[in-house]
């Protein structure tokens, strides 16, 4: 199982735009991708905007992201990327 | 069957209607399906791939920030943890709305609970909702329609500036709304298109979609499947005032030769072409939320830079009056969040907002600072004290703006005036929040918009106060609340002692008409016959009487 640890840099959080482009890629990965916040709290389903926004991740907070299967490792540096851009 | 409601953007306006369903019924507690479940299912993801589709379109039609909105939304509505939700209680029963209905309320309830700008997302499921809701009853899906064959006659309960600002001008023909008063946004908006409007009218979501409409955005009158000889008629009536209000041209004044500028009330660069075509000697109010409304994130210099620069530009040689953001109440900006208030109005909103957020303030003044000409003047709305306008006077000051004023839009402001005026350049009206405070009467509610009659002599006199501080001490005085913009009212407000008036661009024919047909003198007098009535007709008739033109050119 790969991991990503990223913090987030965007002013808004992970929500309204970071949130949404994060979340149109992670749809297009085969595989399941989770999301949870570094410290604590369940992981949630990364391909759901809802979930992303409820997990309420604020600027400078840290997100582990995860995913299983080939192309994955692909994916979750093109996702680390979205997350952690300012 | 003919309403009649509160007209406030003067013209003659006729299609069908078009009604936009503000709520849609909350589906039955417990309502089941016969039939298969897996049936029941697909017909629940068609809606919502519908609707998501639909959201997707709207938002490439719009581009821009609208479409980032839209496309977010469109995720939402196909979001695989509600469909996960939704399937399951259909599992369990529940009808296909029904299910909609609870799988959105559950998340909705999440983000509520979160408030600020999560909360505000909340009101977005509302309505991704009750698109998917009223799609599965088979009623009209809540949005306006895109490249209307003919012009529609806008009916609602009432608009948000969200709800319109996708409106193109040429699709709309008036405006009906059941509620709203003179100042609500539909009347606002509806002048700066130069549409008619009719607001407060009961009875107008009955209209029933596609019916003929004809409404007179001066009387208030509104028909439904008018007589063609009766809409050539009214049509008539309105062109031969557009002939006589058309005659008069150049910079405001009186008959007498008495200057008042004319200005318009901007929200964004776009408005700026039809003030110049109307007339507008500059900008009196330059109300900057509105080019950030639905922004997450606080505009960037640059971009404010763009925006402020494009109004000193088409109007070389005349001012121009940007007005600080003015967030809260009806307009709030997720970027300068308010906790959930009570009274939205009476909460941390305009200049208030930033002392919280001072940074944003910084940001702004500093934009304006850059641009800055000797035109360009900087007010700050929601000053009720003498220390905020120092305050505020002090934070421009120390960025290096001249023209620094404030509005006058509480009543402990205009009772203090000249207080406030000491610190600042100049102070502006904002006639439609002064009413609003003085009265306590929301403006958002049709059924106190009565009170929001801006002839009601109490708001004359709060007026007055302000021109006259503003006049003892050499001062100018502008009023740039739509009261600005009724031909009669003007004169009155001139009477009173301001020195120039702002308005939506579509009102400056008919009030510079007005104005050019009448003395100072004839202003004054009428203004002291208004105030000594005791209700807003008498006040109006009063004045009227002192204004004999205003007849004849059909205002």
């Amino acid at each position: 199982m790969g991991e990503r640890k990223v913090t987030v840099a965007a002013e808004v959080g992970l929500h309204a735009r970071p949130a949404a482009t994060f979340v149109q890629r992670a749809k297009q990965a085969p595989m399941d991708i989770a999301v949870a916040k570094a410290h604590g709290g369940d992981p949630v389903n990364g391909k759901s905007i809802l979930a992303i926004m409820g997990l309420d991740v604020r600027q400078g907070e840290t997100v582990v992201i995860s995913a299983e299967g080939e192309g994955s490792e692909e994916v979750l540096d093109e996702l680390a990327e979205i997350a952690g851009k300012p | 069957m003919n309403l009649r409601g509160v007209g406030v953007s003067p013209g003659i306006g006729h299609g069908p209607a078009y009604v936009l369903t503000a709520s849609v019924p909350e589906p039955p507690e417990g309502a089941t399906y016969t039939g298969e479940a897996e049936q029941e299912k697909e017909r629940a993801m068609a809606a919502l791939t519908r609707v998501a589709g639909e959201l997707e379109a709207r938002g490439n039609q719009a581009g821009g920030e609208a479409e980032e909105i839209l496309k977010a939304q469109a995720l939402m509505a196909e979001d695989p943890g509600l469909v996960v939700k939704v399937r399951s209680l259909i599992d369990r029963g529940l009808a296909a709305p029904r299910a909609v209905y609870e799988a959105f309320t559950k998340y909705r309830d999440v983000l509520a609970g979160s408030g600020g700008y999560l909360g505000e997302r909340a009101a977005d499921l509302n309505d991704i909702r009750d698109r998917v809701v009223a799609l599965l009853y088979g009623h009209a899906m809540p949005g306006l329609p895109a490249a209307p064959a003919e012009p529609y006659v806008l009916v609602a309960r009432d608009l948000a500036p969200a709800d319109t600002a996708l409106l193109s001008r040429g699709d709309v023909a008036a405006f009906v709304t059941e509620e709203g008063g003179p100042t609500s946004h539909t009347a606002i908006i509806a002048r700066a298109m130069g549409v008619p409007a009719v607001v407060a009218c009961p009875g107008a979501t009955t209209i029933r979609q596609g019916v003929r409409v004809m409404a007179d955005g001066a009387s208030g009158e509104v028909r439904l499947e008018p007589a063609e000889s009766d809409v050539a008629e009214a049509v008539g009536a309105a062109t031969v005032r557009q002939a006589a209000v058309s005659e008069a041209e150049g910079p405001g004044r009186t008959a007498d030769g008495h200057l008042v500028p004319l200005l318009a009330n901007i929200g964004s660069p776009a408005d700026l072409a039809a003030a110049r075509e109307a007339g507008a000697e500059g900008i009196g109010l330059y109300r900057t939320e509105f080019l950030f409304l639905d922004r997450a994130e606080a505009p960037s210099a640059e971009e404010q830079r763009r925006a402020y620069r494009a109004a000193l530009e088409a109007f070389p040689g005349g001012k121009v009056v940007v007005r600080t953001l003015d967030s809260g109440a009806d307009k709030p900006l997720a970027f300068l969040p308010s906790a959930a208030e009570p009274n939205p109005a009476l909460g941390e909103r305009g200049l208030r907002a930033f002392r919280k957020f001072p940074e944003v303030m910084e940001a702004q003044l500093g934009a304006l600072a850059e641009v800055a000409t000797d035109d360009l003047m900087v007010m700050a709305p929601m000053v009720a004290t003498a220390e905020e306008s120092r305050w505020f006077a002090q934070r421009c000051r120390a960025k290096g703006l001249r023209g620094v004023g404030v509005m006058i839009e509480i009543p402990s402001a205009a009772l203090r005036a000249k207080d406030l005026l000491a610190p600042v350049d100049f102070v502006s009206v904002g006639t439609n929040d002064l009413s609003q405070y003085a009265y306590a009467a929301d403006r958002q509610l049709g059924a106190v918009s009565a009170l929001q009659d801006p002839w009601q002599p109490a708001l004359l006199d709060l007026v007055a106060m302000a021109a006259h501080a503003a006049n003892g001490v050499g001062k100018p005085c502008g009023i740039c609340g739509e009261s600005a913009a009724d031909p009669a009212l003007a004169c009155v407000l001139v009477g009173l002692g301001a020195a120039t008036l702002s308005m939506g661009a579509g009102a400056l024919p008919a009030v510079r008409a007005g104005l050019a047909a009448h003395t100072l003198q004839q202003c004054t007098f009428a203004a002291e016959a208004a105030r000594e009535q005791t209700t807003a007709g008498a006040a109006r008739a009063a004045a009227r009487v002192h204004l004999p033109e205003l007849g004849r050119l059909g205002l």
